[in-house]
This record gives C-alpha cells, structure tokens and sequence, in this order.
C-alpha cells in the first residue's frame, strides 16, 4: 500500500518540481532522493508499518512476496537513474516529466504485486503501460520512436481488450472478479467450472503473454524496443518486464487445475516457441540493441518456467531471475547508451580504450548467458529446478537447456568484439562515477552469482 | 584445509595478476604461486594425516548444497599431475612475449584454480561450478592470444563444452530431486536408485558432457582446431590437463551413480572409442603440422583410455589411472618441444624441418625418448598403462581389443615419422640455423624425461596410489 500511495504522490511532485527547476540535472537528483523515499516506505511496509490503513475490501492481497518485489524493482530502477540518468536528461527538454512518468510505472508495479480481484490486476496494467506509451515516443522528432510509440499503443490497446474480455467471462461465469472464488451456486444446472471460466483463463493467458512478450504474441517487442530511446528500452526490458511477470505468477500459479492437463501443454507450447524465437533470431541481428530485443524474448521463455512450475522454487526463482536479468540487462544498456555505433562492429576493441566499461559488459553479458559465478546462472537454475521438481518435465528442461547454448553465440559475439577485435569504438565522454557505477553493478552481479542467499533470505525474514 | 589452500592459492594469485604490469614481474609471480601449490600439494599428498585433505563448509543450505571437497586416490594423484603441469608450462613457455602479460598469466593461473576444484569437489553443485570456471579462462585465453583463426576455433570449443556442461547441469537437477536427503552430496547421489528407463535417460545426459570434454569420437570435432590455435602453454593446459577432466569425471561420477547404464552401454561406448582411436591415429598419419599431429594422437590415446574405463576390469582400470598421469607429462613434453621449434624456426610444418638431431642433439635426445613414450615403448611410462589397459579390454572382449591393437601400429607410423621428418635427413634452409635449445627449457625437458623413464621401470607407487579409487569402482557394480 505505502509504495503505491508514495509513488503516485511522488510523480506528482516530479511533475511539480519540472515547472519550479530548471535545471535538469537536479531532476535526477529529486528523482534519486524520492526512489530513496519510496524504498524507505515499501520498506517499512514490509515490517508492518503503514502510511495509510485501507480497507481494500479483498481487492487487494499485500503479501511478503509482492512487497519484496517492490523492493527489487524500486532498487533496480535508483540503480538505473544513477547509472542513466543523464541520458534521461538528454532525451528531451522534459526530463522532470519523464522521471514522474516512471514513478506512475511503478505505481502500476506496485499494484500488480499486489493485486487479488481482477479489476485491479487491469488497473495496474493500464496505469503500469500508458506512461510507457509516451516514454517510448519520447524523442518526438525521431520518426522510428514515433512509429514505436504508436505501434506499441495499438497492440497495448489490443492486448488489453483481449484481457477484459477474459475478466468479462470470468466475472460472467462465476459472478466474482477474484480468481477461483464462485458465488454462483452449484447446482444441477451449472456444473462447478463454468466454459466461460476456462475461456476467461485462456483470454487472460493471451493478452498476460502479450504484456511480458512470449511467443506467438511478441510481435510488438523488437520494433518497440529498438524504436525507443535506449535508456526507455533499459526500463521497459527489466523493471517493467519482470513486473509483468510477478503478476502473470500471482495470476496463474493457483488456479490452473481448472485448465486441467491440457494447461500444462498449452504452457510448453508457448516456452518452446517463445525460447525458440527469441534465441533464433537474435542470432541473426546486427545492431546490439535489437539482438538485447529479441534477446529479452528469450529471457522471457525462461521466466515462463515459474508458471510451469507454480511450487515454492518457483516463486524464489522468479524474484532471482527479476534481480539477475533487471542487474545485467541494465548495465549493458548503460553501456550500449554511451556507445555511437549500436552495431557489433561499434563495439570492436572496446576492451583496449575503456577497459572498465569493456569488463562490466561482459560480466553482465556472462550473466544473461547463465554462465556460473554469475548471478544469471543461479536464476536459470532456479527456473530449471522448479520445472524438475514439478515433475515430468525433463524433455522441456533439456530443449530449454539447448537454447541457452544457442544464446551463447549472440552474448559471446559482443565479448569478441570488445575483447579479441581491433577497433576504435567511439564512445560519448565516460566520466569517473559512472564507471564506479558499473563496476558496482558487476560487483554485485557476482556476489550474488556465489551466494544468492543474499537476495533469498531477505524474502524471508 | 589443504584443499582449500589448493583452490584459494592459485585463486587469489590470479586475481591479484590481473593487476601486475610487465612481462618478469607477472611471470615470477605466476611461477612463484604455482611452485607453492606445488609444494602444498606435495605436502598434502605424501606428509600430512587423511583427515587434513577433506573439507566441508555450508554454502548453499535452501538449495542442500554445501562446499565440500575430498582426496581419493584418483583425486591426489591428479591434483599431482596438475601441479607439476603448471610450474613446468610457466618455465617452459617463458621464453614467449605475450602482450598484456599480467592477464595472461592471471588467467592461467584462474584456470589452475578451475581444474583442482573439479579433482576435488565433493558435492555435484561445487564440481559443476569448477567445471565451468575452468572453462572460461581457457575461452579467453585462446580467443586473445591464439592463432589466426582463433576467434571461430575457441567459439567452437566454448559452445561444444557449454552445450555439454548444461546437459549435465539438467541430469545434476534431476539426481537432485531424486536423492533421498535433496541434497547435491556425492554420497547421496551414490545411493540414488533409478528405474532403468530413468538411469538410461540422466546417464547420456552426463556422458555426452564428458565424451565433448575427452573428446571421445563423434564429439571430437572441436578439439584439433582449438589445439592448433591456441597459444602452446594453453594446449599444454587442455591436453594435458583438462581433457583428463572428462576421464575423471566418468570414474568419479558416472560409473558409480549410474552403475546398470553404464554396463548396459559399455559396448556403444567401447566400439565408438575404437572407431575414434583408429579415426584419429589414420588422420594423424597424413598430417603436415606438428601440432595437429599431437592432437589427433592426443584423441587416439583419449580414445584408449574411455574404452578401458567401460571395460570395467581392474587392470584397465589401473592402466587408465597411471596413464591419464602419464598421458599429460608425456603430451606436455611433446609440446615443449614443438613450441621450441615453432619460436626458434618459425614453423610447424614437416615439409620444412630435417635434420635437427646434427643441430640440437641433446633436444633430438629428448625428444625421441618421448616419441617412445608416446608409441608406449617398454621401459616408457605409457607402456605399463597402455599394457594394463589393453590387457583390461582383452579380458572384456577379445576382438575389439584385437582391433584397438592397430592403433599401436599406426602410433608407431606417426610417431617415428614425425621423428624422422623433424630430426634426420638432410637440413632444410628453414634449419640450417637451428641452435641447441637451452636453459630451463631443456632442463624442463628432463625432469619430464627423468618421470616419464622411472615410471617407466618402476610404476608401483602410481599404481598403490590409485589404488583405492579403483577398489571403490569395482565394489560399486
């Protein structure tokens, strides 16, 4: 509750303070003291102390899980502005306005980690996706932000209607907006799961795979997420992303037994092609950007374990993988940012003339890779493991364990570039903070690579 | 905590190499770090009690994981061969210009830590995360300093293992969830019981990860072109060393857990592993290049050694022991001297050496006393592993031995031509300038000799060594 009242209250003081000051950079910095501020709340909130005690009639659910990913994703995003917030302040002339945008992001995170009735889970995706909308049309004289913006709203839009429509035959089939709760009686007539139950689940399912990109419904991701400014493409594939994801687990992992066994089928489908599609084309990409693009695809086809699994693994898991890839995927946007050319080539011999940056890209890079020591290797594991332990599913495991070799050959082609290529990358000036803000990143990419308790026990404290 | 020490020694020196500027400066420092393991090793190994060479510690307590190491025989006597490896390569090599020479020795030494931490994990979680460390050194190492065509031969090796590696990790998960305790303990998966179908399944899953990282045939494919292109002390490392990785691993982890797949797959394997011997001993017949000769040979002997690993009779499995010491200071002395002659000549082509032995006569010495040791000659080291696992497949089937003899044949044929194309005959122009090779390296070249002719005459201490390992394999089936 703190978070989502802290942030909503904080987007409007962002607006606010971009009318009062003038100067940019002092907007990151209001931007940073306030995603401190909001830690703070959603942190107190985690330990029993509220800013406001409402009674959400049951729409609300504010378990330990949700707030610990607000966690995550409030740390990971102040990671992001100090990382890149000066390449926020040089998208546009409105930077105050981008910053607030993104604290009502995460007024919609919030909402969906803790989301119980149906309703809300659609509030927290509309308020979770219109600022995305402008973010990602945020350099307004570029033609492809344009036509990303636009290309984004209109299957956004889609999405969402295909959501409201399951909601509507859910609520039309059991009369309550809650999952798995009837307040139809059972009688002769109506058998206990109504058609239009399972109909509402599947319509849900679609547009939920549509939000967090998973093949067939990821047709948006590669055009939006190169036509966005790069720092806006860092938040949209990370924060937003494993947000998706944390609502997709709250909504599926329960009550799925009402799809029976074709549920589990209709999930592998979707993995395989999702796995299949991401780490396929990414190996054929030129321009960096775009292969993270597809990339991301692929990241979501392991996510996707967490629904295949639905047991305790996967829940730690999915919060793992939210820290690991929002860590790595961010620190190489920071970098891919600085760089002038965003092909494979513009990173050619990036190790020689920026050895710092060179070095952070690829810890980060191994990372996303699941290479060990990293702390990429420990999310995919908890993935894997949670589809074992569920049982029955080592086929599934071993198909998803072929395409992370595959992902190999696009993460490993950037390391050949700034590593065994000569080159004279071209780079916008790197300053001294910003390296030391990498090679935190790196630092801790490893630290929780080797002990990923780290992250783990604070879910359970 | 001699273990430890192991594993924390070259750990530690590496990291801190990364940081040391200048050619002297950072190979001292990477001598000096690897004499001391050596010593420690030493230590551990022959003076110190049993009790000092385990070591267990809470890592991973929500996953059942802890970090626990142990010595058997197999285990002390790799970590042996693996820390006289490297003091040997540091000096042997040091006589090559590397540009930034703090990295490529940090690495190095990364790649040592890599290596003890297989030969002594105790815990499959542990053993998996050294299996990769290994591996990411040696990537670096090979794509920075390597050949020409490095990039795409490395890339090759990188994948191939990695796709192994994760194949395993997803049998490691499986034995996971089947343990009795969930726990990643070797012991627990020792006690794991497996319908068939099951064992059959999670038993190709690890194999295909070790057959990629021996290499046996078909899976062998990667490993000429990455030895051709890596720099010489990092082929001295993968062929000497880390291929044994793969061995080890099937006597450590896939006979023992998987003890009725392995008998019911032994035949597949052996056949395949003849195939490759004599495959491999064919094309090194009509190689030019002395490196690419080594490396097929490298297979053929690789080959040898997985069949009488399946043989399951004990003295294979003794021969297999002493030979994968054997098989790595041997290889190792073979690309000493191909290295001397790569810096001092320029080439690795047959067509252009000759007559080395009026040039170089102490070299021509060594050099034919371990093409000897590499046919496995009597009175070498490799004869008594070659006889004892031959022997060892004998007693499995008679005529698959019969047709893995041949690969004696043609290891004479491509050996003694090696022989007699680099040092006899008439001098070339290439080597009519060839100088005696001097210093350490030549007296690197002799202590190798010196082994490779006492555990030639007198291989017992390697054999009582192993010994218990081998009991152990044989009490599992």
């Amino acid at each position: 509750m703190n978070a989502i009242i802290v942030s909503a209250l904080l987007g409007v003081v962002m607006m606010f303070s971009g009318i009062i000051v003038k100067n940019r950079s002092y907007h990151t910095v209001i931007a940073a003291g306030g995603l401190l501020l909001l830690l703070l709340a959603n942190l107190l909130n985690s330990y029993g102390i509220w800013v406001i005690k409402v009674d959400t009639h049951n729409m609300f659910n504010f378990e330990q899980f949700g707030m610990y990913f607000n966690t995550i994703a409030i740390a990971a995003t102040l990671i992001y502005v100090l990382l890149s917030g000066k390449a926020v302040e040089k998208i546009g002339s409105y930077s105050a306005d981008y910053y607030a945008l993104i604290f009502f992001v995460l007024c919609g995170v919030s909402i969906l980690s803790a989301f119980n009735s149906l309703l809300i889970l659609f509030l927290g995706i509309e308020i979770l996706t219109i600022p995305l909308y402008i973010l990602t049309g945020a350099d307004k004289r570029n033609l492809k932000s344009n036509e990303a913006s636009l290309k984004y709203f209109l299957m956004g839009c889609f999405s969402t209607g295909i959501m409201l429509m399951g909601v509507t035959l859910i609520y039309g089939g059991t009369g309550s907006f809650i999952l798995g709760e009837s307040k139809v009686p059972e009688s002769a007539l109506m058998p206990k799961t109504s058609f239009l139950e399972i109909a509402g689940m599947i319509l849900l399912f679609v547009s939920m795979c549509f939000k967090v990109s998973a093949a067939p419904f990821h047709f948006w991701t590669p055009d939006v997420y190169d036509g966005a400014p790069g720092v806006f493409t860092s938040f949209m594939a990370t924060i937003v992303k494993a947000a998706g994801f944390i609502a997709f687990v709250r909504l599926f992992d329960q009550h799925t037994e009402l799809l029976g066994p074709s549920w589990k089928i209709l999930l592998s489908f979707v993995i395989i092609a999702t796995l299949l599609v991401g780490n396929i084309t990414a190996v054929f990409q030129q321009s960096v950007k775009r292969m993270l693009a597809y990339s991301s695809i692929a990241q979501a086809g392991f996510m996707l374990f967490s629904l295949y699994g639905a047991n305790d693994l996967a829940r730690e898991g999915i919060l793992l993988y939210s820290v690991a890839y929002s860590l790595a995927t961010i620190g190489i946007f920071a970098v891919l940012i600085k760089m002038k050319d965003y092909t494979f080539e513009g990173f050619n011999g990036l190790a020689k003339t920026q050895p710092v940056l060179a070095l952070s890209t690829a810890i980060c890079l191994l990372s996303l890779a699941g290479i060990p020591l990293t702390a990429g290797f420990f999310a995919k594991y908890y993935m894997l493991a949670s589809a074992v332990k569920a049982g029955g599913s080592l086929w599934l495991v071993v198909i998803a364990v072929l395409f992370a070799a595959v992902s190999v050959y696009y993460y490993f082609r950037v390391i050949q570039a700034m590593y065994f290529k000569d080159g004279e990358p071209e780079t916008e000036e790197i300053t001294g903070p910003f390296k030391l803000g990498l090679l935190v990143v790196a630092a801790l990419v490893i630290l929780v690579g080797i002990f990923p308790s780290l992250v783990l026990n604070w879910f359970y404290f | 905590m001699i273990p430890v020490s192991l594993i924390l020694i070259p750990l530690i020196t590496g990291l801190a190499a990364f940081f040391l500027k200048g050619e002297n400066a950072a190979k001292n420092w990477a001598l000096l770090s690897s004499a001391i393991t050596l010593a420690v090793a030493v230590a551990g190994i022959f003076f110190l009690p049993a009790h000092d060479l385990s070591y267990d510690a809470a890592w991973l307590p929500q996953l059942g994981s802890r970090f626990s190491l142990m010595t058997d025989g197999m285990g002390k006597m790799l970590v042996l061969l693996t820390t006289i490896a490297f003091p040997v390569i540091i000096i042997a090599t040091a006589r090559n210009q590397y540009k930034n020479p703090g990295s490529f020795y940090a690495l190095l030494l990364l790649s040592q830590t890599g290596l003890l931490g297989v030969f002594l994990a105790a815990d499959a979680l542990v053993f998996y995360f050294f299996w990769e460390l290994a591996l990411v050194p040696v990537y670096f190492l090979c794509s920075i300093w390597g050949g020409e065509k490095r990039i795409a031969a490395t890339f090759k090796f990188f994948v191939y293992t990695f796709l192994g590696s994760l194949l395993m990790l997803a049998g490691i998960l499986y034995l996971y969830f089947q343990s009795a305790d969930h726990s990643f303990a070797l012991q627990s998966f020792y006690h794991i019981k497996l319908s068939a179908g099951q064992e059959a399944l999670i038993f190709w899953l690890f194999f295909i990860a070790f057959a990629i990282k021996m290499p046996v045939f078909p899976f062998h494919t990667w490993q000429p072109d990455a030895y051709e292109q890596s720099p010489t002390a990092v082929t001295m490392i993968l062929s000497g060393v880390m291929v044994k990785m793969g061995i080890f691993a099937l006597l450590r982890w896939l006979l023992p857990v998987f003890p009725h797949a392995s008998a019911q797959y032994a035949h597949l394997i052996i056949i395949l592993s003849v195939i490759g011997m004599l495959y491999a001993s064919l094309i090194a017949i009509r190689q030019d290049d002395i490196k690419r000769l080594i490396a097929y040979s490298s297979i053929a002997h690789i080959g040898l050694m997985s069949a009488a690993v399946f043989a399951h009779q004990q003295t294979g499995l003794e021969g297999v022991m002493i030979q994968m010491f054997n098989h790595g200071i041997n290889v190792i002395g073979l690309w000493i001297v191909a290295d001397v002659i790569e810096q001092q000549l320029g080439t690795r082509k047959f067509s252009d050496l000759g007559g080395l032995a009026q040039k170089a006569p102490a070299m021509a010495i060594l050099l034919v006393v371990m093409a000897f040791a590499n046919i496995a000659l009597p009175l070498t080291n490799a004869f008594v592993g070659e006889f004892l696992m031959f022997n060892g497949l004998f007693r499995y089937n008679i005529w698959i031995a019969a047709v893995a003899c041949i690969s004696i044949i043609l290891a004479a044929v491509y050996t003694l031509n090696m022989v007699q194309k680099v040092l006899y005959g008439s001098t070339t122009g290439v080597t009519a300038n060839a100088r005696e090779i001097g210093g350490n390296v030549q007296w690197m070249l002799a202590i190798l000799v010196i082994i490779i002719i006492a555990l030639g005459v007198y291989p017992q201490p390697m054999i009582d060594l192993t010994k218990d390992t081998v009991q152990a394999i044989l009490a599992n089936r």
